[in-house]
């Protein structure tokens, strides 16, 4: 069978020492970023690409080391959300209503490891879920047009603005703001520049890095000094750590319904683990019913929301792979890491590198060994991490973002541009306006541009091309559901809040 | 309710110079149908439609931070510029120290505590950046290494 061969050239690149030692590092590295809290997967993730860009990793070692970090950070999210009611991540939301009354209880620990378990059940099966459906899928995307690809990646739009926001027309805004930055530089068809007033330092166009960087890990920086740190609860703490088997067991269908329904939230465009982990916990609590007590400390609720959270991180990485549409805004920040390596998602990506794919798949498997490993008998060591106080992590964050996007060019100007994306995340944060779509933008406007150029030259100008393949139809059916549908629903997907003290 | 007629007004204001500034994009004689004016003009207009949406229908305020906190925000922001500027011809230790000090200080505001993370952030930083990571930083201001 293919899929075997496969697995073996992937196996072959992954065990070797080296991509071994990456993925161990970028697991450990993960989870210290998902543990603290102002520091999530995408800020992670985006801070780091400059760095692993300069240490000069070829393509294969650096997804490997990103994608584990990713992977990590998945996993550590949820040990701040448990200890000190404070999400490490966006994700974790969900495990604070459960996993911080659990701790107050005193099973910290036990809250510990069945999360843990959880975040590798929902990791392993989606894994196992990328590795059968990312081919697939790659196959029936080599049927794609130009037409199709323009209806793509509007519905990563249409998904990303309808379901992850609470506000369309500012979601839409984002988008715009996005692409609006894309199209700065020299025109690829033309060769002539765009929008750039003249000013040399734009012609190249704006670095998706330095957007990245500014808007997530510079704006948090913000949000901190603005709170002065006060939003630092104190938290619980934790004694032994026992393996509490009884209640492994018993969320067993927990867990796996759990990262059934995170890998498909993952898979779909714009979605993302937030999506994956409030789906798996609502639908366990209308499972359970009244009696599953959901809200006051149940190991069910803690393990449905991990195992939906880490099955959509690996289900996020399938439309991120084989069609170059981000699944969620930290795979936006991995695609980004593929386009400075110069590797082009899409089909061709398995057929002309397979040695990447599969190597990051076995990459992959691997992690979610030691990533359990390390989250169930040594979560003690990320739990000292999380005493690392704000006033000495926060600057160290802007250091290292500076660091890093100096490392790049080594001009002020993207320095300059880097606080300036900064302060316009802190202010489009502040009016509910989501930054994620601004990314995605950014990273697929030069694309999508080209996707409807070349569909016109194709069609000679012929605009209902665009929807003229069953392919397009159906993307365009979706796009537009998802983003109208949410209007309706709104009561229905209104996330529930924080449990307070 | 006004932040965010603000926000509207801005963006359809914004949206309507990009649009303008497209207009004067240059077209080449090899051009396809839809040229390099098209799309950022259709960027434009949707921005300025969702700009119009957000006057008319505005979310409610948010908290907006007191003049203190956001002077000191405002003074982060400078400190940060001026960290981007010093960052080449002062060398490495010098401004991060003295940048993750003020940050540190406007995060907790406790000197000593403050200083300490600053000087320990950028040795610290300095050493793993250049010896672990091998980036090509220069410790010091240009002038002492000629």
């Amino acid at each position: 069978m293919d899929l075997f061969a496969n697995l073996a050239i992937g196996f072959g690149i992954a065990l070797s020492p080296f991509t071994l030692m990456l993925a161990v590092f970028g697991c450990f590295i993960g989870t210290i970023i998902g543990a603290l809290p102002g520091l999530g997967p995408s800020n992670g993730v985006a801070i780091l690409i400059p760095l692993t860009f300069s240490m000069g990793l070829d393509a294969t070692s650096a997804l490997v080391l990103m994608t584990a970090v990713y992977y990590g950070a998945m996993y550590g999210g949820r040990i701040s959300s448990i200890l000190l009611n404070i999400p490490g991540d966006e994700p974790a939301l969900m495990t604070t209503l459960d996993g911080y009354p659990m701790a107050k209880q005193g099973r910290a620990g036990d809250a510990l490891v069945i999360s843990g378990v959880a975040s590798f059940t929902g990791a392993f099966l989606s894994t196992i879920g990328l590795m059968l459906l990312a081919p697939l899928l790659a196959r029936v995307a080599f049927q794609f047009g130009p037409a199709e690809y323009f209806a793509l990646y509007m519905l990563a739009f249409a998904t990303l603005g309808g379901i992850a926001s609470n506000n369309q027309a500012k979601a839409a805004i984002a988008s715009c703001i996005g692409l609006a930055i894309a199209m700065i530089g020299v025109d690829n068809n033309s060769g002539l520049p765009r929008l750039t007033f003249g000013n040399l330092h734009l012609f190249d166009g704006i670095d998706f890095l330095v957007a990245i960087v500014g808007l997530f890990a510079i704006a948090e920086v913000f949000f901190f000094i603005e709170s002065h740190g006060k939003n630092t609860s104190i938290g619980v703490k934790l004694d032994k750590v026992r393996i509490p088997f009884k209640d492994i067991i018993s969320t067993g269908w927990t867990q796996l319904r759990g990262s059934l329904i995170g890998f498909v939230a993952g898979v779909l465009p714009g979605a993302g683990a937030s999506l994956g982990s409030f789906l798996a916990y609502m639908g366990e609590k209308s499972i359970a019913g009244e009696e599953g007590k959901f809200g006051t400390g149940v190991p069910r609720g803690v393990a449905a929301p991990e195992a939906g959270n880490n099955a959509a991180a690996g289900g996020a990485l399938v439309p991120m792979l084989t069609l170059g549409v981000p699944g969620s805004g930290t795979t936006a920040v991995l695609l980004a890491l593929l386009m400075t390596l110069n590797i082009t998602p899409g089909p061709t990506l398995f057929t002309e590198r397979p040695e990447v794919v599969w190597g990051l798949i076995a990459s992959l498997l691997i992690a979610n060994f030691v990533l359990l490993l390390m989250n169930v008998p040594m979560v003690k060591v990320f739990v000292k991490v999380l005493s690392v106080p704000p006033w000495i992590l926060l600057p160290g964050v802007t250091m290292i973002s500076f660091v890093g996007i100096f490392s790049l060019s080594g001009s002020y100007f993207d320095l300059l541009l880097m606080v300036a994306f900064g302060v316009l995340g802190w202010v489009l944060r502040k009016l509910d306006v989501p930054t994620v779509p601004i990314i995605l933008g950014i990273l697929l406007g030069g694309h999508m541009e080209d996707a409807l150029r070349r569909a016109m030259v194709l069609s000679d100008g012929n605009i209902t091309y665009l929807w003229s393949s069953p392919i397009a139809i159906g993307l365009w059916v979706v796009a537009i559901a998802g983003f109208v549908a949410p209007m309706f629903l709104r009561g229905v997907l209104k996330k529930p809040q924080r449990v307070s003290d | 309710m006004i932040s965010d007629r603000i926000f509207g007004a801005v963006v359809t204001l914004v949206a309507l110079a990009y649009i303008a500034s497209a207009t004067q994009i240059q077209t080449s004689f090899l051009s396809d149908p839809v040229g390099p004016k098209t799309f950022p003009m259709l960027i434009g207009a949707v921005a300025a439609i969702c700009g119009i949406i957000v006057v008319l229908r505005p979310d409610e305020d948010p908290e907006w931070p007191q003049l203190q906190t956001l002077g000191a925000l405002v003074f982060s922001v400078i400190v940060l510029v001026c960290y981007a500027y010093a960052l080449k011809p002062l060398g490495f230790l010098l401004p991060t120290a003295v940048t993750a000090a003020i940050l540190s200080y406007q995060i907790s505001p406790r000197p000593v505590p403050a200083a300490l993370a600053g000087t320990g952030l950028s040795l610290g930083l300095f050493a793993i950046f250049k010896f672990a990571l091998g980036l090509s930083l220069f410790a010091l201001p240009a002038a002492f290494h000629g």
